[in-house]
């Protein structure tokens, strides 16, 4: 029984259809254009209990806008959602009670007070009496490495703390699915990982289910063997990263070594030279032709030795977006 | 229920505790009420120093509608305006969604979640002054409970009109200014309403229920209140506060399908 489900997920926005400058605002004041962006287009996915999936896509793909969907924080134009059973829009209390949101660039503590007291009003609000919420505070302040911080105002702590703080905040109710939008926006490498850890400690210790975005890969690496790509609000792809990769980058990272010097311009047409200098150079080529431009490289050059490792799914992300092959690579 | 009265309790202290970093703000405004209310009483009392009575009203019984009105100004000062105001931050921020999100009402959390302490001391000079009037109009036990309801009708009027305007945040994300009309309005609050002239009279008490908020239970203490009126004081806010709860679910509709 999948604990989220989307079937046909759609959101479209009305925008006011404005160009800059006094006249046309003055002709936007009296007669107003408007035109409708899908933001969200027939997007489909089931994620089962337990997992953790990796939702992917540059800025303005639709990611927020599904999960506020899935969070009933906006009403889809169209499709059906249902979260833990129930249908997020109606925001029941006993839905509320399941579910959480993580937002990076947003917090809910108080900033002038301890997160102690910010903690002991959620546990008020959900309904958690004072002896089960004090274990709980210090069984995940255990776990998140917190300690003194929750007792210095907000305002005094570090960004990792206080994202660190903010997850307190959010999982006290214990829900079973958790919404993270950019949870390590910000964070340095240190305080990234540690939110990963007690991510992945989370995930196991209470069956939770989480759906996260992030714009570090290392979060998706680390956290989630499935992804959700989503471009242009379509969803272009839903399954392992290693799937992921082999799909979508078709490309293989040779790396050369050379018996006598060597010159970029000598391998440019053999595919795009990463690296080159001295007797040592690394090409990107299509997976398809691997062989056989290895085969013309040993034909036209004394190679000493090579080795073949697949781009990091970074770079293969990254390529993706920057070229906007995506649909052309989905196809 | 319960469970809103601990939660309201929990906003409260922490607000409190939250304002104690900055302590002094506490100290000078309960310096600048005191003159503001010294001002106004001033000003009456150089009113009925060439009349005794106005349009039926003496300098004591104007001063009984100066309490209230510096009470309701306290409450005014101590919730409805920091947390009213606040709602526009919330849509502006996107810290909205964290109240949706939350499993309790979430008109109620907008209304109570701050608590500042700058209008106690108008509070407590409003009782003051009424306690004074009451006790040179010779007023018992009895005339201040007849103000009672009077009373709590007009909180009900103000905060629910007070949270309609905060709600016209959801569309226009700069209200600050209607809020600050609405104050100035209400000033005209602090003297009797037949003071005023007729066109006045209707206005404030049909458009903006001034009348409702500190003449009336005035009136009541005094016994001269109609039953209509105080029938149509709680009328009135019965109303005022299920239009306010009508109109934040329209409103929230709003938000949810048109933020991004």
């Amino acid at each position: 029984m999948a604990v989220i489900e989307a079937k046909n997920l759609t959101k479209r926005f009305r925008v006011a259809d404005k160009k800059p400058g006094l006249w046309h605002t003055l002709k936007h004041f009296v007669n107003r254009r408007y035109r409708l962006i899908e933001a969200v287009r027939e997007v489909s996915f089931s994620i089962e209990p337990g997992e953790i999936v990796g939702f992917l896509g540059p800025n303005g793909a639709g990611k927020t806008t599904t999960l506020k969907m899935l969070t009933g924080l906006i009403h889809p134009s169209a499709g059906r959602v249902a979260v833990v059973g129930q249908t997020p829009f109606q925001r029941r209390h006993d839905f509320l009670h399941q579910i959480t949101l993580v937002m990076g660039q947003k917090q809910q503590l108080i900033w002038d007070l301890p997160a102690m007291d910010s903690l002991k009003i959620n546990a008020s609000i959900y309904r958690i009496d004072p002896v089960e919420a004090t274990r709980r505070i210090d069984e995940l302040a255990g776990m998140l490495d917190l300690g003194e911080e929750l007792q210095q105002p907000v305002r005094k702590l570090s960004l990792g703390q206080r994202m660190k703080a903010e997850l307190l905040a959010a999982l006290l109710h214990r829900p079973r699915v958790l919404f993270l939008d950019e949870p390590t926006l910000g964070l340095d490498i240190n305080a990234q990982a540690s939110v990963r850890d007690f991510l992945r400690a989370y995930n196991r210790q209470y069956k939770a289910t989480i759906l996260l975005t992030s714009h570090y890969m290392a979060d998706i690496t680390a956290l989630c063997p499935r992804v959700m790509l989503i471009h242009e609000g379509k969803l272009m792809f839903d399954g392992s990263l290693d799937a992921l990769s082999a799909r979508f980058a078709p490309y293989r990272e040779l790396n050369l070594e050379f018996r006598h010097e060597i010159a970029r311009e000598q391998l440019e047409s053999y595919g795009e030279v990463e690296s080159a200098g001295g007797h040592a150079a690394s090409l990107i080529v299509p997976r398809d032709r691997l062989t056989h431009i290895l085969d013309e490289l040993r034909n036209g050059f004394d190679v000493v030795d090579f080795t073949v490792t697949d781009p990091p799914i970074e770079q293969v992300i990254g390529r993706l977006f920057r070229t906007g092959s995506l649909e052309a690579a989905a196809l | 229920m319960n469970r809103y009265f601990k939660t309201m309790r929990l906003f409260w202290t922490t607000s409190l505790a939250a304002e104690m970093e900055y302590r002094t703000n506490f100290l000078i405004s309960s310096f600048t009420s005191l003159g503001n209310l010294a001002g106004s009483i001033f000003l009456i009392h150089l009113i009925f120093q060439r009349v005794p009575e106005i349009e039926g009203w003496s300098f004591d019984q104007s001063l009984l509608v100066m309490g209230f009105f510096t009470m309701l100004g306290g409450v005014a000062n101590t919730v409805l305006r920091v947390n009213l105001s606040r709602i526009v931050q919330h849509v502006r921020e996107g810290t909205m969604d964290f109240i949706l999100l939350k499993p309790i009402d979430s008109q109620f959390h907008l209304s109570v979640r701050r608590f500042i302490s700058w209008g106690i001391p108008d509070i407590a000079y409003g009782i003051l002054i009424v306690l004074y009037a009451g006790m040179r109009l010779g007023l018992g036990p009895l005339e201040y409970a007849a103000a009672l309801l009077p009373l709590a009708a007009g909180l009900v009027t103000l905060y629910s009109l007070w949270f309609m305007l905060g709600a016209t945040s959801i569309w226009f994300v700069k209200v600050h200014n209607v809020t600050y009309v609405l104050s100035n309005l209400l000033a005209a609050g602090r003297f009797p309403i037949a003071l005023y002239p007729v066109a006045m009279r209707l206005f404030f008490t049909f458009i903006v229920p001034v009348a409702f908020l500190t003449t009336v239970p005035a009136q009541a203490m005094l016994g001269r209140a109609d039953w209509l009126w105080l029938i149509g004081a709680a009328v009135f806010a019965a109303v005022a506060f299920l239009a306010s709860r009508m109109f934040w679910h329209f409103a929230l509709r709003h938000y949810t399908s048109a933020s991004s």
